[in-house]
């Protein structure tokens, strides 16, 4: 096998390039908004006394901008790449892709100049409202019609699985918006859920969770299978133990939304079957690290010297570590210690900055010089600074959650003898700040390292220009 | 309420096929069933990417199964599926409950018949435990657990009982006795349930009075206060008096003489024929201005000549306060903590407010 990949004329480049290009640009601007709101909660005053600028308008818009414009266009260049590749055909339509292109842009502007406005259905990570949600739709059947209608005409006598997990997520992504945003209409920025109380609450979970596990988790996986063994140039480990932990990962986490509500009022037995799925499917999921890591069986040593392996390989140690975590705090008597704690917020940082980031940047290094020709970045070592600036940022960041979010829970629950409770809600606020200045520095540590990535791969980019005009 | 016959099967057929599948995809998958020997190549490639037809690792599998095994048992002995109970009869609280009314009888008949509902465990445990602490407090008049220095007790078996605070040759509380601090205990009340509106200091806001001036709008004896906790206070209601003033120009003038009455410098000519209008305001704050209280009006008016606001004292909110009027509400909570520590907290109120004996 060799590393050099020339440019397959056949294959659409075009619309993989425009969301590579996007995911960077987007991961930045995503990230900077995290850092600001990160800031804020150390010092308020830094909303300027705005509405645009407070913190509750632009967490909303941090969220949608690393999970729906950095993450999503990651998940759309790398899925038209591998699919592509990996079914030896062109893209079934060059219109329609480019169209999901311009849609999903539109989609994210949409989302960049209403949620500073303040328009929101209060849903979490489903906040835009209906007309943008009719967007959504659109522009994602178009994607469900160019990959599998790509899968469908494949040159190859199997499908790959990294195309199993891709589809798996389109699909299923699908059906939870749909089923979450169904919505009436009262003003054209305005709409209310067609559910109430409790079924509104499990609705919104059963959504919230599954972007987590399919947007965030199997599409990521789709990449990982493709990028992993490619990277190290092995073969994937188990062919059986794919088969075994796609099956179990994708019927297990349609199930775990429950434990988003914990001691609410749920009814018992469904908060019951929530937290059972969600620890079962700390299996499969370990399922899907194992695979990853055991195909570097053989060529570890390439850890040494490749940086982009580096990212591939430690994004699968986040992944395992918090999907361990997560069905940990599923369980019902860790959940009343975590719940609303600063700990979730590092959970959920530790699988999008650990896992998701990480495989995402890692496959961009290895996609983008590609697309242009070439066989690698411009400059490697820049991939290394990205690498230790992006790790050092990480662990900060979850590291000062774990330690304030289990100091909050175990401050709200303190009791003194006289049975009144020995905290007030401010003074675990008090307590907090030291780590929400760990947890700014992070993310601090995280921009600086996608600076240097915009900056090399502005580099690539210029380079393949010269050489071509030359 | 339960689920219809539909949806529990529905719950335990879906819930069951989920779990069985695993069972089946892992089982059929330890053995080789491919063309091709364990580890080597499936004799697929995607550019360039072979598979390698390695076995499931073993300690994986067994994790599997354990779960597994574990996930059925759970679901048989807690609720889960669909409308069975789960052997331990565990419940969190009473499901399906509508009304207040329903969970306390609910709540009375858990806990007399020893139901495992665990919020009615947790509460019942609690109130035999710290109940007797606030009994004791409660049965002191507000003004001597006020200023109390601490209140000693022992354990009579389970429960705490009332003691005489002795030392031991130390000079300390002798093994197993309890010390509390009224005025601390209230204090904790306080921030946990009263800062949310008067702040942690007690000093007020905007439309939330301060508590430690000497400024009451239902009265600040121990006995008022404690009322004003236990059943709320519904503000009369300061009536939107634009238009019965006469519009703008009266509003502006009765400004004028209310801050007058507060000692405020004001322009005079119009302090004077606010005067005249200010009759409308005597029903409530008296023809003296100062308000229920010293007027002997239970209307919760406040006293405008001490130059203490509740809505803000300048001209412009002055004038804001008459155009459109004034409503505050504080909120019952005998239902909420009950009349013990309501008499805690009242004590802290009074002695926030007094801060000398």
């Amino acid at each position: 096998m060799t590393t050099t990949t020339i440019a397959h004329p056949e294959y659409n480049y075009k619309v993989v390039k425009q969301f590579a290009l996007t995911t960077v640009f987007w991961g930045l601007i995503g990230m900077t908004v995290g850092v600001l709101i990160a800031a804020q909660l150390i010092w308020p005053a830094l909303n300027f006394e705005t509405p645009w600028l407070t913190f509750s308008r632009l967490r909303p818009l941090h969220t949608n901008a690393v999970i729906f414009a950095f993450g999503t266009s990651a998940l759309f260049a790398t899925s038209y790449y591998v699919v592509q590749r990996t079914c030896k055909v062109k893209l079934i339509s060059d219109k329609v892709a480019a169209f999901t292109f311009w849609g999903w842009q539109a989609v994210i502007v949409s989302a960049v100049i209403t949620l500073p406005m303040g328009l929101t259905t209060s849903k979490e990570y489903a906040e835009l409202e209906w007309p943008i949600d009719i967007l959504i739709t659109i522009v994602w059947l178009a994607y469900a019609y160019v990959f599998i209608g790509t899968v469908a005409i494949r040159k190859t006598s199997h499908i790959y699985v990294a195309n199993w997990f891709y589809a798996g997520f389109i699909i299923t992504v699908a059906v939870l918006h749909l089923v979450n945003s169904a919505a009436i209409p009262v003003t054209l920025f305005k709409s209310y859920s067609i559910y109430s109380g409790a079924v509104d609450a499990m609705v919104q979970w059963w959504y919230g969770h599954n972007a987590v596990g399919f947007l965030l988790t199997a599409g990521f996986l789709g990449m990982m299978y493709y990028f992993v063994p490619k990277q190290a140039e092995r073969p994937v480990y188990s062919y059986r133990l794919s088969v075994v932990h796609f099956w179990a990962l994708i019927s297990l986490y349609i199930w775990a939304g429950p434990h988003h509500l914990h001691y609410t009022a749920l009814p018992d037995w469904t908060q019951s079957l929530g937290m059972v799925m969600s620890v079962i499917l700390f299996i499969p999921s370990w399922g899907g690290m194992i695979n990853g890591i055991m195909t570097l069986s053989g060529a570890w040593h390439k850890l040494r010297t490749d940086p982009i392996l580096r990212f591939l390989i430690v994004s699968l140690s986040f992944y395992g570590m918090s999907t361990f975590e997560g069905p940990m705090m599923a369980i019902k008597s860790v959940n009343a210690l975590s719940h609303y704690t600063d700990w979730t917020i590092g959970h959920v940082h530790s699988g999008a900055l650990g896992w998701v980031a990480m495989v995402s940047i890692g496959a961009l290094y290895h996609v983008i010089p590609r697309l242009y020709g070439k066989t690698e970045m411009a400059d490697i070592k820049l991939i290394n600074t990205h690498f230790w600036l992006h790790t050092v940022g990480v662990v900060l960041y979850i590291v000062a959650m774990w330690i304030s979010g289990v100091m909050q829970g175990l401050m709200w629950r303190a009791v003194n003898s006289d049975g009144t409770l020995t905290y007030s809600f401010v003074q675990s606020l008090e307590a907090s700040y030291p780590f929400y200045f760990v947890r700014f520095l992070g993310g601090v540590f995280v921009v600086a390292g996608m600076l240097v990535m915009v900056y090399n791969v502005v580099k690539t980019v210029r380079e393949s220009k010269q050489v071509s005009a030359a | 309420m339960v689920m219809t016959e539909f949806w529990h099967w529905w719950v335990i057929i879906l819930t069951s096929i989920s779990i069985i599948g695993c069972f089946w995809i892992i089982t059929i998958n330890l053995t080789n069933y491919t063309h091709v020997g364990e580890g080597e190549s499936m004799g697929h490639e995607f550019d360039g990417i072979e598979e390698l037809n390695n076995p499931l690792p073993k300690w994986w599998t067994y994790m599997f199964y354990f779960i597994l095994v574990w996930s059925i048992g759970y679901l048989i002995i807690m609720p889960g599926m669909g409308n069975w109970e789960g052997l331990s009869g565990w419940k969190s609280s009473h499901q399906g409950i509508v009304s207040l009314d329903e969970s306390r009888t609910l709540s009375a008949k858990s806990i007399a018949e020893g139901e495992f509902v665990q919020l009615d465990q947790e509460i019942k445990r609690a109130d035999e435990i710290y109940g007797p602490l606030f009994k004791s407090m409660a049965d002191k008049p507000i003004l001597d657990l006020a200023y109390s220095d601490g209140l000693c007790f022992e354990k009579n078996g389970e429960v705490y009982a009332e003691t005489a605070c002795v030392e031991d040759a130390d000079g300390k509380r002798p093994q197993g006795m309890l010390e509390i601090e009224p005025f601390k205990v209230g204090q904790r009340l306080f921030l946990q349930n009263c800062a949310l509106c008067h702040g942690s200091d007690a000093r007020g806001s905007t439309g939330f009075p301060d508590l430690t001036d000497s400024d009451w709008l239902y009265g600040g004896t121990p006995e008022k206060i404690k009322e004003t906790l236990m059943h709320g206070r519904v503000a009369t209601g300061m009536a939107a008096w634009g238009p019965a003033l006469g519009g703008e120009q009266g509003v502006k003038e009765v400004a004028q003489y209310v801050l007058k009455l507060a000692g405020r410098k004001v322009n005079d000519k119009m302090a004077e024929a606010g005067k005249a209008k200010f009759a409308l305001c005597a029903a409530c704050h008296g023809a003296n201005g100062k308000g229920g209280v010293a007027n002997g009006l239970a209307t919760g008016a406040p006293n405008l000549t001490d130059n203490i606001w509740l809505y803000g004292g300048s001209t412009h909110k002055v004038e804001e306060s008459i155009r459109n009027g004034r409503a505050g509400v504080m909120p019952a909570w005998k239902d909420v903590l009950g009349e013990d520590k309501v008499h805690v907290i009242s004590s802290y109120v009074y002695r926030i407010s007094h801060p000398n004996k």
